[in-house]
């Protein structure tokens, strides 16, 4: 707990920092020694206030000692989407320095490293929104220290350039490191507008490189959230009500305080968006004895009546609301009018369940509230498995009413985040209970906590209508949307009558050249608080308009790939990547009885993917999976294996969603608690995937770790029906027992 | 509160513990070895998988009480400097993705490799069907044990006095 505060070099070298351009790349004058709030992610628990000697701030993102060690600031955190090579990457490409002679340390949601969500993972936005950026910052260093060099020999900066981590004069071979530079760089004034790489003279972007977390990751070594570990600290376990939005009306602790090991048991809050939930948190010295108090507590809750709460009648009141007609979302054309004058109409009904991110590390967060935090050098401490230091930083500093400024973020591994970790609940209920006991305090939930509490992904369900022309093209299509919403749950202004983007997420985005389209939208009130995970919307709305599209196919004799190409007349994203996908998976070769293959794509904010799976029909009257082939565009593409991984986990992932339990209420509570009942795909069930990635260069750059998710789930139902003649219409179906 | 003696990864260990403590728990909160994870307490889903006397382990489910005078051994102790074939085959296929799991996956493939040094993809299956990974690596955890596997199989260690040399 030695780290130095944060304003020990005066407010004006701080202010100066936060005026800086949003490129980052700003520099500081002399050489600031101590100020660094980098989070010690190597070794943490040895070296909880690591503090660099004699460094030289390029930029914020770049500092160099004069021993010649390079550190970078990974301001993206790494939730196993590869953001710790490929982000660094970005910066090391352009500085000229190799990524393993560079020590990588995650940023804590510092002002300096720009405003809010600049330090967070989601939307698939790390290397999107941030590939120029980050070659901009490492390309102005360069400059600086070519400069640096340029000045010291007294010759023109063209007989320069950077190699290696050092400077070299072309026409005498003489060379300056950057350790030797650093100190003159960073008072040389920042590049504006630096001169990037030409893309051919990469070493690393575009080429698939070692994680220098992998070997961390191995051997034991790798430090998340749950294995930081401060002096003086303390454990805890919460009993909350699984009856979300129950009340705590009393409780009785003395058994509890009988534990050895217990020292206290106090209330405490949750504040998940505008919810806000009470529970009772035992403080006890190890977290066996915590969570053996927790056992020993006698809790009354007042449960408000949302102990009658039950899937089945929920469900039934989706389907009463896909009545109404909702809010229109995306419209072109006249649908009414096309849908009633075709003679080949069609109409489907598809669910989908509530499902909970499960990430294999269960919420949790270290926090050391220090009194007095409004003094200087006084703080509140977190260490924290979190998709944003920006987020922690900000929902802790407003739960405590305390200046951002006090609050100081360490982002450690996440071992998970899937959307999760961008609600911060676990972090600020940490926080507080600091606040409240006066000590360092580890709050660890355990997995039923983790299952049962959300916030979950959203059910959608959705009404589908379709009609075709006489040559069996789709004139008409509308998919209405009938669904809660996460903007209703956890924002207190929530407005019914405007279409719910997020809740028709992709659904007017796809590419296909239909005369008359229409999205609605029907908002269901619910109280179980609701959250972005993997895809977000695209994870079950994709679902039901892929399978459609399939139906219509159907409906109109075609194959459903030439029907779907069919409507992609001009050239798009969407049309290069189904070509491929029919190249590469095959689609015209006949497989053996007893087969069967389907196709879905999918665009959306986040990216465009389209997939082709394979599917057998098993002895149990269900289907194995054999194979999935999936192209995935990108534009331009850092790290090629990071993205077939990529691919790899979302399609595990949405076959979990797809045909394992989901999350059903009854009696106001989660039915599934654990991994027994709540399960997950294993190993013997993973099946073999293809990934082909499109890169192809162009103006936009689309995102990794979530396009690769939703078109799994209607290319499988689609196989399903190809295999045997069955439509999927409701999700999670049982692959082994086809209904 | 009892003192308990464990043998962890050939160090021996006194602990003034609860004899019902999860071995989990010990290991990480009392002897300070947190490479074997948390994931479920109920022995669902792998994280905390350790050997006892070579046999892997759901540590969450197991009492302190239960394992003294038995051999543990944590991802910690299965090497020296992360280097056993099952690891560098993890680097080479670059298996992790959140990593939270692996700790538990490679002892569970360490100890698949020991019984059945080559292992089909049905006792590839069987044995590591208890480790859940939810970032899906699970098709590099197939391939990391394959070359695992051949690379235990294939190079019997040289003497050290004997080192080959290699020309430039």
């Amino acid at each position: 707990m030695s780290q130095k505060p944060q304003n020990q070099t005066g407010t004006s070298r701080r202010d100066f920092l936060k005026a800086a351009s949003l490129t980052g790349a700003v520099f500081a004058l002399g050489l600031p020694k101590s100020e660094i709030l980098a989070s010690p992610i190597l070794n943490l628990s040895s070296q909880p206030g690591l503090v660099l000697p004699e460094t030289a701030e390029l930029t914020p993102y770049i500092l160099i000692e004069k021993s010649g060690r390079i550190t970078i600031m990974n301001p993206r955190p790494e939730i196993g989407q590869g953001t710790y090579q490929s982000v660094p990457a970005l910066i090391a490409e352009e500085l000229e320095v190799s990524l393993d002679k560079v020590v990588i340390r995650q940023t804590g949601g510092e002002t300096k490293f720009g405003g809010m969500w600049s330090q967070a993972v989601g939307g698939s936005g790390s290397i999107r929104g941030g590939y120029t950026q980050m070659r901009k910052v490492g390309a102005s260093a360069r400059e600086m220290l070519i400069k640096a060099a340029s000045d010291q020999w007294n010759v023109p900066v063209e007989e320069c350039y950077a190699e290696n981590a050092t400077v070299v004069h072309k026409p005498t071979g003489k060379k300056l490191t950057y350790g030797q530079l650093a100190e003159p760089a960073a008072k040389l004034p920042v590049p504006k507008e630096p001169k990037l790489k030409d893309p051919k003279q990469f070493t690393m972007l575009g080429k698939s490189m070692p994680r220098p977390d992998v070997p961390l990751k191995v051997s034991g070594q790798a430090t998340f959230g749950i294995d930081a570990k401060v002096p003086g600290m303390v454990y805890a376990s919460i009993e909350r009500c699984p009856v979300l939005g129950s009340k705590l009306v009393s409780f009785d602790a003395s058994q509890a305080l009988k534990v050895k090991g217990v020292q206290k048991a106090v209330k405490i809050e949750r504040v998940v968006g505008k919810n806000h939930y009470e529970g009772v948190a035992v403080i006890a010295s190890n977290y066996w004895a915590a969570l053996q108090g927790r056992k020993a507590l006698k809790v009354k809750w007042d449960h408000q009546g949302h102990d009658t709460f039950n899937s089945a009648d929920f469900e039934k009141s989706l389907r009463d609301l896909a009545k109404s007609d909702g809010v229109v979302g995306h419209n072109a054309g006249d649908f009414d009018k096309a849908f009633a004058d075709s003679p080949n109409q069609l109409e489907a009904f598809y669910e989908t369940p509530i499902v909970t991110h499960s990430t294999m590390e269960p919420m949790n967060a270290l926090a050391h509230y220090q009194p007095g935090v409004d003094s200087p050098g006084n703080k509140v401490e977190l260490w924290v498995s979190s998709q944003g230091g920006d987020l922690v930083k900000d929902e802790v500093a407003k739960a405590l009413k305390v200046p951002a400024d006090n609050v100081a973020v360490h982002i450690l591994f996440n071992g998970g985040g899937f959307g999760r970790r961008l609600t911060q609940d676990f972090a600020t209920e940490a926080a507080m209970l600091s606040k409240t006991i006066g000590k360092p305090v580890k709050v660890i939930w355990t997995r039923e906590d983790d299952t049962l509490l959300g916030p979950f992904r959203p059910m959608t369900f959705s009404a589908m209508r379709g009609a075709l022309s006489a040559d069996g093209k789709a004139v008409a299509f509308q998919h209405k949307v009938i669904s809660p919403s996460i903007d209703a749950t956890m924002n207190e202004k929530y407005d019914k009558t405007k279409p719910d983007g997020t809740m028709l997420e992709g659904t007017g985005e796809q590419k296909y050249e239909i005369p008359n389209l229409n999205t609605r939208y029907v908002n269901a009130d619910i109280h179980i608080p609701l959250t972005y995970w993997r895809s977000v919307t695209s994870s079950t709305v994709a679902f039901a308009h892929e399978c459609f599209i399939d139906e219509l196919a159907h409906k109109a004799g075609k194959d459903p790939l030439a029907f779907r190409l069919a409507m992609l007349a001009k050239d798009t994203d969407a049309k290069r990547v189904l070509t491929k996908l029919k190249e590469v998976s095959g689609w015209n070769k006949s497989l053996p009885a007893g087969k069967g293959r389907g196709i879905a794509q999918w665009e959306f904010f986040a990216g465009l993917a389209a997939q082709v799976v394979e599917v057998s029909k098993n002895t149990t009257g269900g289907v194995t999976i054999d194979k999935v082939y999936c192209v995935i565009d990108l534009g331009t593409v850092v790290n090629p294996d990071t993205v077939k991984a990529q691919v790899e986990g979302a399609i595990a992932m949405a076959i979990t969603a797809a045909t394992k339990d989901g999350i059903t209420f009854e009696n106001g509570q989660a039915k599934q608690a654990n991994f027994d009942a709540n399960r997950m795909l294993r190993i013997n069930e993973m099946p073999q995937v293809e990934v082909h990635i499109l890169a192809e260069g162009g103006p936009t750059i689309k995102g990794v770790g979530e396009p690769g998710l939703p078109p799994l789930a209607p290319a499988l139902a689609n196989a399903v029906f190809a295999a045997t003649g069955k439509r999927i219409r409701r999700l999670p179906f049982d692959l082994e027992k086809l209904a | 509160m009892a003192s308990v003696k464990l043998t962890i990864n050939n160090q021996a260990h006194t602990l003034d513990v609860d004899p019902e403590m999860p071995l989990l728990w010990a290991i990480r909160d009392v002897v300070g070895l947190t490479g074997t994870k948390f994931g479920c307490g109920i022995a669902q889903c792998g994280a905390c998988t350790v050997h006892l006397d070579g046999n892997p382990t759901r540590s969450c489910s197991i009492p302190v009480s239960a394992v003294v005078g038995q051999k543990i051994t944590t991802i910690e102790g299965i090497s020296k400097n992360a280097d056993h074939p099952v690891q560098k085959a993890w680097v080479e296929h670059q298996v992790p993705q959140c990593g939270y799991c692996q700790s538990g996956q490679i002892m569970s493939a360490v100890a698949l490799l020991k019984q059945t040094p080559k292992p089909t993809d049905a006792d590839i299956d069987t044995a590591m069907q208890g480790n859940i990974c939810r970032c899906g690596t699970y098709n590099r955890i197939r391939q990391a044990i394959h070359t695992a596997s051949a690379e235990m199989g294939s190079s019997p260690k040289m003497p050290k006095s004997n080192p080959k040399i290699g020309k430039r």
